[in-house]
């Protein structure tokens, strides 16, 4: 594993550059299909408001692939992620229009480990409220 | 209704080989918009020291959950999985998954809990490949949400 990040070069509180993902009715489709969650809740409105849900939702596991990314695009080697974990704590609510929802992730370096492990700490927002909580990444550096 | 404590430390049997392909690797980081090389071209894997092209940090959920499919549809265990949201989600990873992993997945029930009405299910996934050796941990938390009074 080769991240491009050396140990030496972060400390305690160094952001991660921000990114924001787009999360379209079309995205959610395309998910379904590739990871074989296919749950009505996240494609099909009149299911998800029959459950009672407000609208279709996003699969909480594509908010979880997309945050992450904020922290393998910086350390460049997916493969330096040791451990990463988060909790599900408001749905991302995905409307039938052309631009969808928006998913804001921040990370910053929480704490510096043995053995050139750091761990990230992200926060993931849509529509200002925080869709994942707890989450958390343990990231090897060069 | 409560479930059934005795069911805490449970082990289901191994599940049958996931074989990883580049194609199905490829298939996910496009889904997720994921434009990493190290997803889908074997040289750029290899010049960060992995033997072939590897799987996003998440990609294997798709299998953990799926031999997961075997406890919450234990009528044993009696979950209602009609109810059943995703509560918590973990890996811990000795390595990243990669095209060409012949994978197994044995899942432990770690706790059963009810909380507010909701009975709360932890269920851990070990994945290991061909040769025995440790891949990856997931811990799901599932949630039965309490039924509606009437």
């Amino acid at each position: 594993m080769t991240a491009n990040r050396t140990y030496e070069s972060v400390e305690v509180g160094t952001e991660l550059p921000a990114q924001t993902f787009p999360v379209t009715r079309a995205a959610l489709v395309q998910y379904a299909g590739a990871s074989g969650d296919f749950n009505p809740i996240h494609w099909n409105e009149r299911f998800a408001r029959e459950v009672g849900l407000p609208d279709v939702i996003a699969h909480g596991m594509f908010t979880m692939a997309e945050a992450i990314r904020v922290v393998t695009d910086w350390v460049g080697d997916p493969g330096a992620v040791v451990e990463y974990g988060v909790r599900f704590t408001k749905p991302v609510v995905v409307p039938d229009d052309d631009k969808g929802a928006t998913v804001e992730v921040s990370g910053k370096v929480a704490v510096k480990l043995d053995d050139n492990l750091v761990r990230v700490d992200l926060t993931a927002m849509s529509e200002g409220k925080k869709v994942l909580g707890m989450s958390r990444a343990v990231v090897r550096l060069a | 209704m409560a479930l059934d404590q005795s069911f805490v430390g449970r082990t289901y049997p191994p599940t049958p080989a996931y074989e990883v392909g580049r194609e199905k690797i490829r298939e996910f980081a496009e889904a997720v918009g994921d434009t990493n090389p190290a997803y889908v071209d074997p040289e750029a894997a290899e010049a960060l020291g992995h033997p072939d092209v590897i799987a996003p940090p998440t990609f294997v959920f798709s299998i953990t959950f799926k031999a997961a499919g075997q406890v919450v549809r234990d009528p044993q265990l009696g979950l209602d999985y009609s109810r059943v949201v995703h509560g918590d989600q973990k890996f811990a990873y000795t390595r990243p998954v990669r095209a060409g992993d012949r994978l197994t997945v044995t899942s432990t029930i770690e706790s059963i809990k009810s909380l507010a009405g909701n009975d709360v299910v932890d269920v851990r996934g070990e994945v290991h490949d061909a040769s025995g050796e440790h891949v990856v941990t997931a811990w799901t938390k599932l949630v039965a949400r309490a039924a509606e009074e009437a």
